[in-house]
């Protein structure tokens, strides 16, 4: 039977090769059907992706898929979003079930390659950390030597978490679970003596554990996790207009283009920002790109720059409160850095 | 001849036992029922003793110390754990599932339209009753009605879209209401379904036959989570490039097609029960293949085989819950996914929220049950005459 | 069939058009069937190759041979995260044969208790026994497993609170906490092994004295005391082995780590609750099919049983279980291989069996299409050969017509 299952899978490997790729337009779908099919985190990761009571999507990594919208339609409830746990994304994404992920995912080269995925911008840079319980009296994570961790199966946090502990030579007992809310669950319970994901999720689950205060989040970071938008391999332009929404709001940013002022900048005498915004009379920016001349703006208009998004979302004007850190401007010691618009 | 040879004739008379004690007193019942040899006594004091030393603490628990009101989790907290109750308190919190219980029925389903569910809700119990009493008559319409009809309707009114309703995606139905969507429509597609796959299974044709009994043996043979994971992770795979099927959509077909083999079993055993006269009979009538299956067989093959559709549906009902594992949010998950709601934890919430789910799950499948051994004892009697 | 046997026999069959042959009919309908199977066998594979191909992806078993990176949590076989995912694999189906095998022990032992139990004369007894065959028949087995795994374990004492327990009780063994069961783990010393050829050895014997017992009881009439002499031939060697060895085996206790008890063995609350889950809720079910195997067995029987002589229990072991089980097989069949497919459900507490470490390789490696067939083939090959174990024991217990 198994020898019977493995010449059948040989043969749909033999049929691939003899099939020609089929002409991966996402942007002329997208125009097509109307709105943009984006995946985002089913688990409610507050700040990233989650919803409401009444059905409203917002996060970080929502603002984004908005921001597409925008950028094609001038819209951004031209959105669907289809709520992926880490198991469902990758084929989701495959499939073509979902135009965009958009998911707090991980940039990393096998999945750059061997999924057949293509990243390039990367919204939110984020490490791997460790939460633990203040009475616990632990200051660092390699103090952490047998213990029991609680982590999420089929992340990249899973692996990273065995290979720091087989680095430090520290051994430690994997609690694994399917689901992020399980995993929180059973931290709570007190199943685990640490919880491990991305330093960002740990903000976002310690507030949603019974007493914030009791927990503390560990200074080691032990990965770099830059979370970005995915598409699908070989379809070079749906991955630039996605990967220019983003810069855009970014650019928007550097440039001091907010959400308020958007339409006053659009007077301004910067041949930049000009340019930035559509006003310019015979720029090409958009139309190369598949997308109307102010895409820019639209972006700004709605969804803000980059710097708002993150305050809005997880920042100061969230529960979540986290540093911009790594997640400033360059231009203020961070990473964030969008490539000139010209 | 000696007495010897015939040793297992009694010589000697026994004496006459004291006459019994009435079995109308309850000092006679309880003789009979609990203390009949020192074994029993034994069992009784042992069982007597589990039953006081646990029922006592359960209903305390569950009902004289539980909250029944309370805004947020302090009202289940104790003292040391930042509420107000005493220290070493422990209750169900049932404010807790008073709070949460709008979205444990109907999941985010916008609020201002919650009459569509429960308009569904109201013309299936109007469908149903009369298809389950065994005077009402036109039983025929009415199953037709309630399989064909009604999920017509059911999917209109809950989905929206035509005549002016709001659109609802699935991803915001959840709760209660998707654990009966899902395990009627089910029920619903696997009968057919499951009919046909019973009827190829004892086809003459071996090529019929063979896919059927591959078909079935397969399904029955992997777990429903492989079965589910399949249609979640496998189908848009198998579908043309760029398609987009409801992850809703996609859990429902892996239930159908679970629930279709094994409803095929329960048909099969009712199509073996029908004695071969009536294929002879219906044979010698002139009846072609369909017609035989149709209006003679298949009418007595179902009615025998009841209580098995039932006891499926049962089963089928249970196992929706497990659509939680491909991150759907049915009644079990949805209480699941609230212990993590921050407004909520407490110690005790995980156990209120599962023993209310069981009650919930319990009450459907008891009452089912119940309806089954009504029906299997009905026709017992039908087939005593 | 017979009818069509009298009509060939009656010379000519009637004529009727091709169209309503009936073989040509049959082959037509068959063709149809094979063309709408081969149809959509071919759909489905061009589709994911095309799928495949536009996500640059080929399908093949491969990637089992890569490291796989993960940790398991609970492992009985050795396993890093520099194993394969194959060794993964490997260990996921152990675990799931474990975890299976201990459920469908205790189920049928519970089982059959409660199914005597419901037909007990003692009203109290057989309403327990009804009170929890309702319950656990009618909710959820996933339901069940959070109940043991969120409701009951995760209450237990925490790990610190034995720590303090351990402090002012220094010679406890055996801890029962929210991260499992801790008892000592017996460690074999030298000699040990003889021990064990000693037990073999007792019971090849006593299987022996079995079969001589028999052959003796058919030729004399008299039966030997088969089960005393053979608890002894089973115990006794073994120990005066360990005895004269001087008692090669020692405990490995646990103790208090950093975060956890180190040494002895643990058995985690994963396993618990998933074991006790499944048991419980199967218990359930096979308590009303050894109800209804009993009550199948017609009262007659038992009465001709006694004015034969036989004694009570003879009349149990050789009259009424023996055609009580002729009932029993079949459903009880079915019943286990519920439980092992519901063994599944242990990915949701995060028991490491086969569909959990499964699932997790099909995220990290994307493998979809593979680690989907491998659970299915390995799942339909449990299921066969438990069907098959049980229709060996269903014909020798069946009856044979003489």
């Amino acid at each position: 039977m198994a020898k019977k299952i493995v010449t059948a899978l040989a043969g749909v490997a033999a049929l691939g090769i003899g099939v020609t790729t089929a002409n991966a337009d996402t942007l002329s779908d997208v125009k097509a059907k109307g709105f943009v099919q984006c995946g985002v985190n089913g688990s409610n990761l507050a700040g990233f992706g989650a919803q409401d009571s009444s059905g409203n999507w917002t996060g970080l990594d929502v603002d984004l898929c908005k921001a597409v919208a925008a950028a094609i339609f001038g819209d951004v409830s031209k959105v669907k979003y289809t709520p992926l746990s880490a198991k469902d994304r990758f084929p989701a994404l495959q499939s073509g079930e979902i135009d965009l992920l958009s998911r707090n995912t991980t940039w990393s080269i096998s999945r750059d390659s061997q999924l057949g995925f293509d990243f390039r911008a990367v919204n939110y840079y984020d490490g791997q950390g460790f939460m633990v319980r203040k009475e616990l009296g632990v200051k660092s994570a390699l103090e952490l030597s047998g213990a029991s961790v609680c982590v999420q199966s089929g992340t990249t946090t899973e692996l990273n978490l065995a290979d720091y502990f087989r680095a430090n030579n520290m051994d430690f007992k994997p609690v694994v679970f399917e689901a992020q809310d399980e995993a929180d669950a059973a931290y709570n319970a007190g199943r685990c003596d640490a919880y491990t994901t991305d330093a960002s999720g740990l903000y976002s689950i310690r507030l949603k554990l019974g007493n914030p205060d009791d927990h503390m989040v560990l200074p080691e970071i032990i990965s770099k996790e830059p979370l970005g938008p995915a598409v699908r391999q070989n379809d070079s332009r749906w991955l630039d207009i996605v990967s220019w929404s983003y810069y855009a709001m970014v650019a928007a940013e550097e440039f001091g283009i907010t959400q308020a002022n958007v339409d006053e900048m659009k007077g301004s005498d910067n041949p930049d920002i000009k340019r930035f915004l559509g006003e310019e009379a015979d720029s090409t920016i958009g139309s190369d790109l598949g997308l109307p001349k102010d895409w820019a703006y639209q972006i700004v208009k709605s969804v803000g720059n980059y710097g708002e998004s993150f305050e809005r979302n997880v920042g100061q004007g969230s529960p979540l409160k986290i540093e911009r850190g790594l997640n400033a401007l360059w231009t203020k010691g961070g990473l964030q850095y969008a490539p000139p618009v010209r | 001849m000696t007495t010897n040879s015939m040793t297992y004739v009694r010589d000697n008379f026994i004496a006459p036992e004291a006459p019994p004690l009435s079995n109308a007193s309850v000092i006679g019942w309880m003789r009979t029922n609990l203390f009949s040899s020192w074994k029993d006594t034994l069992l009784t004091l042992l069982a007597a003793a589990a039953v006081l030393y646990l029922l006592p603490p359960a209903i305390d628990w569950l009902f004289i110390s539980a909250v029944w009101t309370g805004v947020d989790r302090t009202a289940c907290l104790t003292v040391d754990q930042g509420g107000q109750l005493a220290s070493g308190w422990s209750g169900a919190c049932w404010a807790y599932v008073g709070d949460r219980f709008e979205q444990f029925m109907f999941g985010s389903y916008p609020r201002d339209l919650l009459w569509r569910p429960l308009l569904v809700v109201g013309l299936f119990v109007a469908l149903l009753t009369p298809l389950l009493i065994p005077r009402v008559p036109r039983k025929g319409l009415n199953a037709l009605l309630l399989l064909v009809a009604l999920p017509i309707v059911a999917f209109v009114l809950l989905l929206g879209g035509p005549f002016g309703l709001r659109h609802v995606e699935t991803t915001l139905w959840g709760g209660l209401m998707v654990t009966l969507i899902i395990s009627f429509v089910g029920i619903a597609i696997s009968l057919p379904v499951g009919i046909l796959l019973a009827l190829g299974r004892r086809s003459q044709m071996p090529i019929v036959k063979m896919s059927c009994i591959a078909f079935i043996e397969l399904v029955r043979g992997v777990p429903l989570i492989t079965v589910l994971f399949m249609a979640s992770v496998l189908l848009p795979l198998f579908l043309e490039p760029g398609n987009n099927i409801d992850k809703f959509l996609r859990a429902l077909i892996g239930v159908s097609i679970f629930a279709s083999a094994y409803m095929a079993e329960v048909i099969r055993g009712g199509l073996q029960a029908i004695p071969k006269g009536q294929y002879e009979a219906a044979d010698a009538l002139g009846l072609n293949y369909p017609y035989k299956m149709m209006f003679v067989i298949l009418p007595q093959a179902l009615k025998l085989v009841i209580p098995g559709i039932v006891n499926t549906f049962i089963g089928m009902f249970k196992d929706t819950s497990l659509v939680t594992i491909i991150s759907m949010y049915d009644l079990l998950g949805i209480v699941k996914a609230s212990f993590g709601d921050s407004g909520w934890i407490t110690p005790v919430t995980p156990l209120t929220g599962l023993i209310f789910a069981g009650f919930v799950f319990w009450l459907f499948c008891f009452s089912m049950s119940r309806y089954s051994a009504f029906v299997e004892h009905r026709l017992d009697k039908s087939y005593q005459r | 069939m017979a009818l069509a046997d009298t009509r060939e026999g009656s010379g000519d069959p009637p004529k009727v058009s091709l169209f309503y042959n009936p073989k040509l009919r049959s082959y037509l309908f068959q063709a149809l069937t094979l063309l709408f199977i081969v149809w959509v066998i071919w759909y489905a594979w061009h589709n994911a190759a095309q799928n495949l191909a536009r996500a640059n992806m080929t399908a093949g078993f491969g990637f089992l041979k890569s490291r796989a990176g993960f940790d398991l949590a609970q492992s009985l076989i050795i396993y890093s995260s520099d194993s394969t995912y194959l060794r993964a694999l490997q260990v996921g189906l152990i675990n799931t044969l474990v975890v299976a095998a201990a459920g469908i022990v205790t189920a049928t032992i519970v089982g059959l208790l409660i199914g005597t139990g419901r037909l007990s004369h003692n009203w109290l007894i057989s309403r327990l026994c009804t009170v929890y065959i309702e319950i656990f028949r009618n909710i959820p087995p996933l339901l069940v497993i959070f109940f043991w795994y969120l409701g009951v374990l995760a209450l237990l004492p925490s790990i610190r609170s034995i720590f303090q327990h351990l402090e002012e009780n220094p010679d406890a063994v055996f801890f029962i906490s929210n991260r499992g069961i801790y008892l000592p783990a017996p460690v074999s010393e030298d000699g040990f092994v003889a021990v064990v050829v000693a037990l073999a050895i007792g019971i090849v014997a006593a299987i022996a004295f079995t079969f001589w017992a028999n052959a003796r009881q058919r030729a004399t009439g008299r039966r030997p005391p088969v089960g005393l002499i053979n608890i002894g031939l089973i115990v006794l060697p073994p120990l005066a082995v360990f005895f004269a060895n001087g008692m090669p085996l020692s405990f490995d206790y646990p103790v208090p780590g950093s975060f956890n008890m180190r040494g002895g063995m643990v058995i985690g609350p994963e396993f618990l609750a998933l074991y006790l889950a499944l048991s419980l809720y199967t218990a359930a079910f096979i308590a009303e099919i050894v109800r209804a195997g009993i009550r199948g067995v017609p009262q007659g029987q038992t009465e001709a049983a006694y004015a034969l002589g036989l004694r009570p229990r003879a009349t149990t072991r050789l009259v009424v279980l023996p055609q009580a089980l002729r009932i029993i097989i079949p459903p009880l069949t079915s019943q286990y291989l519920n439980l092992i497919k519901n063994s599944s459900l242990a990915v949701a507490v995060g028991y490491a069996d086969l569909v959990a470490v499964g699932g997790t390789i099909l995220n990290q490696s994307g493998r979809s299409i593979e680690v989907i067939a491998i659970w299915m083939v390995v799942y339909v090959s449990i299921s066969l050969i438990t069907s098959l174990f049980m229709n060996w024991f269903n014909a020798k217990m069946a009856l044979v017509e003489r």
